[in-house]
């Protein structure tokens, strides 16, 4: 892709070219990663750009350096980013969590395949319980962002980092092998210069001022919990005011899809353009941050609906939260496929018949 | 009369009363107190009745710093 | 005591001070570097002495204000309530590649690791290497006690053949475990390190010698040469179940014999 995309020009780029583009595009000047399918488009993006632009790019030993590295540069105060897939994402939850325990921003793309172990690489979600519910140990969650297309990929890319430095998390895309990979024409001209917020507590040499130390270790369980209650706090301020989502259909839809990433691709097929016609009226309820997961307006639109049939590319892992927002206003019903395999809008033109005509 | 001498000091609360400064002391200037002080720690102590030569051994080889060596001269009188 | 703040570094550098009729020098005072507080660690342990030579040669070299440490975990985990200057904690035997990371984005401040030998040795292997081998223009200070002190005195990697630990309690038998693994001497079969040295502090001739090398590592950074390491053979007194004179003897007489001391690399020499 030409990064010297003219105004109002739009570039056919595949997902993970999008999300290098829109990382360096919101100031993320360092990155390191290893090599993993389906999201070496990714890295080979940056590995070409970054440099050209102001960055670091370093292809490290293992995702645990990487993660590591990331810690480090954004200790030093720059916005900086890793990427992965399904399986190399485990690895990095250990630095994950030591980043939660510091306080410390950074974007983490992982463009999902199918688990578990090795798995294969077809596009999968199976990682949804790993992004939403923390990953690694101790008691955290970090923001995680749902792409749907190749645009949404470079959008919330930009406002992972927004997200990440206004919280001082980490935050999740969690896209699969699908959005990755797939090409779309995107723009790009439309996102604004980054604008990092000050970080006065980073590692930056002590002249005229006090030393800064970046930790997790707080040995006092008093102190640890005051810090796990703080971070409570922010996840409060997170939950009431992150929370995004779409909803494509009728205003009086009967039956409810539930679905994100790539199944939801498919689900809005459905929506908009039906296979055949249903004998009831449909729409489609598309997290866009997984977490925050979008009770409040779930629970609203499940008062009126008959039933919620959530499509999944695991054996149902946001299920659950769909069935905490609904909690019991209507029937939830699942189809779920697994081991890379993607539902067709057939199948899920089907088993809406079945359940709801 | 010298007209200089040397003046060790033991910051007895970061003395961990390891010892090795009287060790390591080719003066015998330091000893370490027969009585735990308060936090149960035996320090270091200097005798007053041993010159230090100023040689540093004892503070080069303090692993917490908890040693202080100053120089002192005296005019000569007239 | 105290007077100016100049008057540390072995009496290199020395404070006058006029008290009546006499003329004070201050030949040795704590490093101003060194926080007001009192250590966690074991009376005669080595890590005492490298803080205070760290905090010394920082000074010395009109760094403190450029320095950012990267603590390990171990027993020097609060290695960073010591020393007066930035620092960050690292996850077990990652400090390489947050080093890796710090030093990127600030080529112009002085980075340095602090590590034991399980963080660095073992767990930390890989980042290790890898930062050595990419030459990262780093210093790394490597704790080398043959013992994992802060989980109460298990193998590690530098574990001498025969020596008791809580995981050989027959002794470490290589047949099953390995052989003490040499650092220096592993990372010596790489290009890019530029100074590679085991060195000790358990006589005052080492402590002296141990701090020109660690100011000879600092420099190496400063003039951007590149990466360094410096193995410190450092007594755990504790769980090696000795005295500290007893610990200190055992490194002289029997721990140098499976590590050497020495530069096994210094390529400013060979230039
Ligand atoms: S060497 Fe230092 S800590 Fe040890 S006994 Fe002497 S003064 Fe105390
Ligand atoms: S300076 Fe030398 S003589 Fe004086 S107390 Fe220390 S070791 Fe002994
Ligand atoms: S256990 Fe060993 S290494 Fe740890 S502080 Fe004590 S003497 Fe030092």
């Amino acid at each position: 892709m030409d990064s010297e995309q003219p105004e109002g020009k739009v570039a056919l780029v595949s997902g993970n070219e999008a999300a290098g583009e829109a990382a360096i595009r919101a100031g993320c000047r360092f990155y390191a990663g290893y090599p993993i399918t389906p999201q070496n488009e990714l890295t080979a993006y940056i590995a070409d750009q970054l440099p050209l632009r102001g960055g670091v790019f370093i292809q490290a030993e293992s995702e645990l350096a990487a993660i590591n590295m990331v810690f480090g540069a954004s200790a030093a105060g720059t916005r900086a980013m890793t990427s992965s897939s399904s399986p190399g994402i485990s690895l990095k939850q250990e630095g994950i969590s030591y980043m939660v325990g510091c306080e410390l921003p950074a974007v983490i793309i992982n463009v999902q395949r199918a688990g578990p172990g090795l798995g294969n690489i077809s596009p999968a979600q199976g990682d949804y319980y790993q992004a939403t519910r923390g990953g690694g140990h101790g008691d955290y969650r970090c923001i995680s962002l749902a792409p749907f297309s190749v645009q949404e990929v470079c959008d919330l890319t930009y406002l992972a980092f927004d997200l990440a430095d206004a919280y001082r998390t980490p935050v999740i895309l969690l896209a699969d092998g699908m959005i990755g990979q797939m090409m779309e024409p995107v723009r790009f001209d439309h996102l604004p210069a980054p604008s990092p917020t000050p970080r006065p507590w980073a590692l930056t040499g002590t002249p005229g001022r006090k030393r800064n130390v970046i930790k997790s270790l707080r040995l006092p369980p008093e102190e640890l919990e005051a810090f796990n209650l703080k971070l409570q706090d922010v996840y409060a301020t997170i939950e009431q005011r992150e929370v995004r989502l779409e909803v494509t259909g009728p205003d009086d839809a009967e039956v409810l899809l539930a679905a994100y990433g790539t199944s939801a691709r498919i689900c809005r097929q459905i929506v908009e353009r039906p296979l055949r016609q249903l004998p009831f009226k449909v729409a489609l309820f598309r997290p866009i941050t997984l977490w925050p997961f979008p009770t409040a307006k779930l629970a609203e639109l499940a008062e009126k609906a008959r039933g919620i049939l959530v499509v999944e590319m695991s054996a149902g892992q946001m299920v659950d939260d769909v069935r905490m927002a609904v909690a019991g206003r209507c029937p939830i019903e699942l189809l779920a496929r697994m081991g890379g395999n993607i539902p067709s809008a057939a199948e899920i033109t089907e088993k809406l018949i079945t359940l709801f005509a | 009369m010298s007209d200089k001498r040397f003046e060790v000091t033991i910051l007895t609360h970061f003395c961990k009363g390891c010892g090795l400064c009287v060790e390591f002391c080719p003066e015998g200037k330091l000893y370490i107190e027969q009585k735990p002080d308060m936090r149960g720690i035996q320090a270091a102590a200097v005798r007053a009745d041993v010159d230090c030569t100023g040689c540093l051994q004892c503070a080069t080889i303090c692993p917490d710093a908890a040693i202080e060596i100053v120089r002192v001269e005296a005019p000569v009188s007239t | 005591m105290r007077s100016g703040n100049a008057g540390n570094g072995m009496g290199k550098k020395t404070t006058t001070k006029r008290t009546e009729s006499e003329v004070k020098r201050v030949l040795y005072e704590r490093p101003r570097a060194l926080l007001d507080v009192h250590t966690h660690y074991c009376a005669g342990c080595g890590h005492g002495t490298m803080h205070r030579l760290l905090a010394e040669v920082l000074e010395e070299l009109g760094v403190l204000e450029q320095a950012i440490g990267v603590a390990p975990v171990g027993c020097a985990v609060l290695a960073y309530d010591y020393v007066d200057i930035d620092w960050t904690e690292a996850a077990h035997g990652r400090a390489p590649a947050v080093a890796t990371g710090l030093k990127r984005v600030h080529p112009d401040k002085v980075v340095f690791t602090y590590q034991g030998d399980g963080d660095l040795a073992s767990i930390g292997m890989a980042e290790t290497i890898h930062a050595a081998n990419r030459g990262e223009n780093i210093t790394v200070i490597f704790i080398n006690n043959a013992i994992y002190g802060m989980t109460q005195g298990q193998m590690a990697p530098t574990t001498l053949i025969g020596q008791k630990t809580k995981t050989t309690p027959r002794g470490r038998d290589p047949e099953t475990t390995g052989y003490p693994l040499k650092v220096c001497e592993l990372l010596d079969q790489l290009v890019a390190p530029v100074l590679l040295a085991r060195t000790t502090v358990v006589t005052p001739k080492h402590v002296r010698q141990t701090k020109a090398l660690l100011k000879k590592a600092f420099q190496c950074q400063m003039e951007n040469v590149g990466y360094s390491l410096i193995e410190v053979l450092s007594p755990c007194p504790t769980y090696w179940h000795m005295t500290p004179m007893e610990a200190y003897h055992f490194i002289e007489q029997t721990v140098t014999d499976s590590f050497p001391l020495g530069v096994i690399r210094d390529v400013k020499d060979r230039a």
